[in-house]
């Protein structure tokens, strides 16, 4: 089970919170301008890296507030987490 | 007996009564199952699953995959091994063919959990784990030391070794006195850690009071959880011995060699009188030498030609006789082993097959690492050649493995490993070890290598069935893993799966290398390449009682039940479950001759009457989510379908959310209460999810809107007041409010006292009927539902359940979502267009309603169902046919029943359902399959009474 640094209430365990899949897919701007093709690329299509990916999570269990985690897939390691809004910290 | 009078661990001054297979025996506190069978004789334990054959007691802890025994009083228990239950006074246990059998009763111990958290775990307390536990701790770390056994001490022990010139139980003592007198240092005995999971969270099993049996108090779990969160985790779980296969080494009285030691000095039981022991490493040696001063003749077959000069002393010394390059071919015996097969190379040709007799035959094949946990950790592993085992290869940051975890196998190397681990771990956490001198072990002899040997072919005739076991509970084979690898299996994954090696209490810690290695062999392949089945959870079998924990019974998952819930009771409901909420589900009465009414008749009495008089239910479970802000009616037009900024105070609108992909997520009204302040309804059960659907959309899409979002659904007690006869009623619980059409308007809502009792009543309907929705606080819920009740007797009020508002509802054609729809349902395929804003630039969903696939006209569309036989009540789930004529599978179907009832009020059964196209379908003749036969139905609107919404204004 995943220690999970929540920005606002510190290391806690991974049942408090909720997944919420890949950060930073911004909601588009014009929905109605785009194409079928392109909406559901927005809509169904995400990354699926082996490595550094950045993620949304929600502290459901806890504080409730959702934020961004660096997560390497690979061996699972909490790279970095950081408050929605936030750029994506580099990390190694 | 086998009982001897030497030193051990057991307290011969208590005698503790047992009965195996319906015979009584005796034996003492700190015996198992096992040493107390073995110091009365019985070798023979269980017969083998599949072929039947006797089977005995194979190892002296958890490895032992072959002594399995159901216990039967005082609890019954199915597939324990004998090997690891503490003997107590009352055990009543028998030998099993395989197979157990749970208990029919409910267990009436109680288990539980505990969370813990350390600065560094240490898993196992031999020497290495009660070295590294010490140095931890003398840092001033805090430290917990789980190990498995009744005792610190792991293989010190059962191997009479000595520490500082003295027993090196006496150095245990101590290491264990200081641990106990460390504030910062827990300790569990009788504790296995099972398994390793991210981040140091480590599972282990205490088991607290097995071993008292029926003497275990009452007041105390029998078995608990502890969830361990470490930073930094010490790995010594030590090794287990590894047999060599050859045929018919399953009978009993073949044991592992380091076994047999051990139940000689911890139990005091000597194993056998007439003892082979087959080796092809110097570790038996100690086994064979102290079988032989304990008073065994021992003969040592080892499978090197070079013979360690100080055993070949050692065992010249004391009369045993040593044969080199010589290996065991088989065995015979009637049940328990009589005479060890062998064949002795001679100049490199294989001699005659001679027999040696025997009541014992030691076995050893050398030892495997017991990796489990690092294995779990994401540790990899390395296959030693000189081991002919598989060794922790990588550096992880917090997880460590010592001492014959990690491959070192003398003593000294042990302490060393043990300390310098927890060395280790302690400068990673910045703390300064403290300084632990480590006791003299004695001078090892030189040792000579050992020969790595998997398994000795069956050299009997090609028709004779494969007796060589790899698995023993399994009953499987070399042969079954050839038949693997000669169907063109080339992973050792495959091959466990298709052999079932290792699944089962085994889970490889004998078995693993052992199949790697002749898989290896079979493929001609290099077993380093080759590698070995992943390690998985748990180590040794958890029972799921265990893991349930207190989750179980009454406090499985919470009960949710309103203010009003007493009332209900009281009165005879019977509830569904709504979620977590019990809701009234019927409110059954006493007919004319006394008995209870069923479930129609009651729910055509409850309809009747509010379609007729006056009803009224509880509906508090409703999901609330109050939200406010400035920016709050923007923020509802983004999520609903429809516009809600234009609602004004004291108005009321019906609403529905869909997700991104433009499918029905919920539906519900929305209440302006003043310009920052809606009130928002949702179904029972999909309260949580709104409100985490809104919240998300609020902190991540859209921070800049101010609004801020909370769940009331507790806070307000709600009941729908129903029926033509509601007005009358409601005037007389609130002389002060208008409730005129004219006054009080439908789907607007007024602020008053109703009975008293300060309340806000909504003109919703959610049965077409005139009602009035009256909502108070939930402390005067109950006062205000018993006060409702005594006004509208006189009317002949009835309360109704969720059946008859499922009914009433259906009748409307309003649909359930979750029941009526299903995640690939549109609002348009509801018909409900109208509810969906053409206005608005964008709301949730708004793109997806514009892509092509939403607007086929061969979607599905919720429609009515009249059953051309108006007594029939249609299943719902039942699946819609075009045609009478079934064609041949598969059969096309046009759509499902989603909601099926009788109608009081249209006088017969009638349904919704989801049906291709159906809008163009009204009048069509459709089928529905079920229970064998096909109902013809008449395709309707979905909106089957009172279409004109005469009646909801009164």
């Amino acid at each position: 089970m995943l220690l999970i640094p929540c920005p606002w209430c510190g290391p806690r365990d991974e049942t408090e919170f909720h997944y919420g899949g890949q950060a930073h897919v911004a909601y588009p701007g014009n929905p109605a301008a785009l194409s079928d093709e392109e909406w559901a690329r927005y809509l169904f299509f995400r990354d699926n890296p082996k490595g550094a990916f950045a993620e949304r999570w929600n502290h459901s269990a806890g504080c409730r507030r959702w934020f961004n985690a660096v997560r390497d897939t690979a061996d699972n390691e909490i790279r970095a987490v950081y408050r929605t809004g936030e750029p994506r910290p580099v990390t190694a | 007996m086998s009982r001897l009078d030497a030193t051990s661990r057991i307290d011969r001054g208590t005698d503790l009564r047992f009965t195996f297979d319906g015979k009584d025996y005796l034996g003492h506190p700190g015996d198992t199952l096992a040493s107390a069978l073995l110091a009365n004789g019985v070798h023979q334990v269980a017969t083998s699953i599949r072929f039947g054959r006797p089977r005995g007691i194979m190892a002296a802890g958890v490895e032992d995959a072959n002594a399995l025994v159901q216990v039967e009083a005082p609890f019954s228990e199915p597939m324990l091994t004998a090997t690891t239950i503490e003997l107590y006074d009352g055990l009543v246990a028998r030998g099993l063919s395989g197979q157990g059998r749970l208990a029919a009763e409910p267990d009436p111990a109680r288990y539980d959990a505990i969370h813990a958290h350390c600065d560094v775990l240490v898993v196992g307390a031999g020497p290495s784990g009660l070295v590294a536990a010490l140095t931890a701790a003398r840092s001033g770390a805090r430290v917990v030391l789980v190990d498995d056994q009744p005792e610190a001490g792991g293989s010190l022990l059962g191997s009479a070794e000595q520490l500082d010139g003295v027993p090196a139980t006496t150095w245990v003592s101590a290491t264990v006195a200081e641990l106990a007198a460390s504030p910062e240092v827990r300790v569990l005995q009788r504790t296995t850690a099972f398994g390793y999971y991210d981040d140091g969270f480590v599972l282990a099993l205490e088991k607290r009071t097995d071993h008292l049996g029926a003497a275990a108090p009452a007041g105390v779990s029998r078995q608990r959880v502890w969830r361990i969160r470490a930073k930094q985790v010490v790995i010594a779980t030590g090794a287990h011995e590894r047999p060599v296969i050859f045929a018919d080494n399953d009978r009993p009285g073949i044991m592992l060699a380091s076994a047999a030691r051990t139940y000689l000095h911890r139990y005091a039981v000597l194993a056998g009188r007439e003892v082979v022991v087959f080796t092809t490493n110097d570790s038996a040696y100690a086994a064979a030498t102290d079988l032989a001063d304990a008073g065994a003749e021992v003969t040592v077959v080892d499978a090197r030609p070079e013979i360690s000069p100080y055993w070949a002393a050692e065992c010249a010394r004391r009369g045993i006789a040593v044969r080199p390059a010589t290996v065991v071919i088989g065995t015979s015996g009637n049940g328990r082993v009589t005479s060890a097969h062998v064949v002795t190379a001679v100049d490199g040709s294989s001699g005659p097959r001679q027999g040696i007799g025997c009541d014992l035959l030691l076995v050893s094949g050398g030892w495997n690492p017991a990796v489990h946990l690092y294995s779990q950790a994401r540790g990899t592993l390395r296959y030693d050649a000189k081991l002919g085992a598989f060794v922790p290869a990588s550096e992880l940051l917090d997880v460590r493995a010592a001492g014959s975890a990690r491959g070192a196998f003398t003593l000294a190397a042990c302490l060393a490993e043990g300390r310098l681990a927890a060395q280790d771990a302690l400068t990673a956490l910045g703390i300064a070890p403290g300084d632990v001198p480590l006791p003299g072990t004695p001078e090892q002899p030189e040792e000579v290598p050992g020969h790595v040997l998997w398994s000795v072919p069956d050299h009997r005739e090609d028709n004779a069935p494969c007796s060589s076991f790899v698995d023993l509970q399994r009953d499987a084979t070399v042969a079954d893993v050839l038949r693997a690898t000669g169907s063109g299996m080339t992973s050792v994954e495959h091959v466990k799966r298709y052999t079932t090696i290792g699944t089962a209490h085994d889970q490889g810690k004998t078995s693993g290398v052992i199949t790697s290695g002749i898989v290896a062999d079979a493929l001609g392949v290099d077993i380093a390449s080759l590698g070995t089945t992943t390690f998985r959870p748990p180590y040794t079998s958890v029972s799921f009682a265990a893991l349930a924990g207190r989750d179980r019974g009454q406090i499985f998952d919470p009960v949710r039940v309103t203010a009003i819930h007493p009332w209900h009771v009281k009165h005879g409901a019977l509830f569904e479950n709504v979620g977590q909420w019990k809701r009234p589900w019927y409110y059954p009465q006493r007919d004319a001759s006394g008995s209870f009414e069923d479930l129609e008749t009651a729910v055509l009495r409850e309809c009747r009457a509010a379609r007729e008089g006056v009803a009224l239910m509880d509906a508090s479970t409703l999901g609330k989510i109050n939200v406010q802000g400035a920016d709050a009616g923007e923020f509802l037009d983004r999520l609903y379908t429809n516009i809600m900024s234009t609602l004004k105070p004291g108005f009321i609108r019906y609403g529905v959310m869909c997700g991104m992909d433009g499918m029905i997520l919920d539906d519900g009204t929305v209440t302006r209460v003043s310009e920052t302040e809606f009130l928002l309804t949702t179904t029972t059960g999909n309260a949580a999810k709104i409100l985490e659907w809104m919240e998300e959309f609020a902190q991540t899409e859209w921070p800049e809107l101010r609004v801020s979002l909370t769940s009331v659904t507790e806070h307000w007690v709600t009941v729908p007041l129903v029926g033509p006869r509601s007005r009358e009623v409601l005037a007389s619980l609130a002389p002060d409010l208008d409730v005129s059409n004219e006054g009080f308007g439908f789907m607007t809502w007024r602020d008053a006292e109703v009975a008293g009792i300060p309340a806000r009543i909504c003109r919703i309907s959610f049965s077409g009927e005139l009602a009035y929705e009256i909502n108070v606080s939930a402390w005067d819920g109950l006062a205000l539902w018993e006060t409702v009740i005594e006004h509208g007797t006189p009317y002949g009020i009835t309360p109704y359940g969720t059946e008859a508002m499922h009914v009433l509802r259906a009748e409307k054609g309003y649909p359930i979502i979750g029941q009526d729809t299903d995640g690939t349902v549109t609002p348009q395929d509801l018909g409900m267009s109208w509810v969906v804003s053409k206005k608005k630039v964008d709301f949730i969903g708004k793109r997806s309603h514009a892509r092509a696939e939403n607007n086929r006209p061969d979607r599905k569309q919720l429609v009515g169902l009249l059953p051309v036989d108006p007594t029939k009540l249609l299943a719902e789930g039942a699946q819609l046919l075009a045609s009478a004529d079934v064609p041949e599978p598969p059969v096309p179907m046009l759509g499902h029943v989603t909601s099926s009832y009788r109608s009081a009020a249209l006088n017969r059964t009638f349904a919704l359902a989801l049906v291709r196209a159906g809008r163009d379908r009204l009048g069509e003749t459709l089928y529905a399959w079920q229970d064998g036969e096909l109902l013809a139905v008449t395709v309707a609107d979905s909106v089957l009474y009172d279409k004109e919404g005469a009646r909801r204004d009164g």
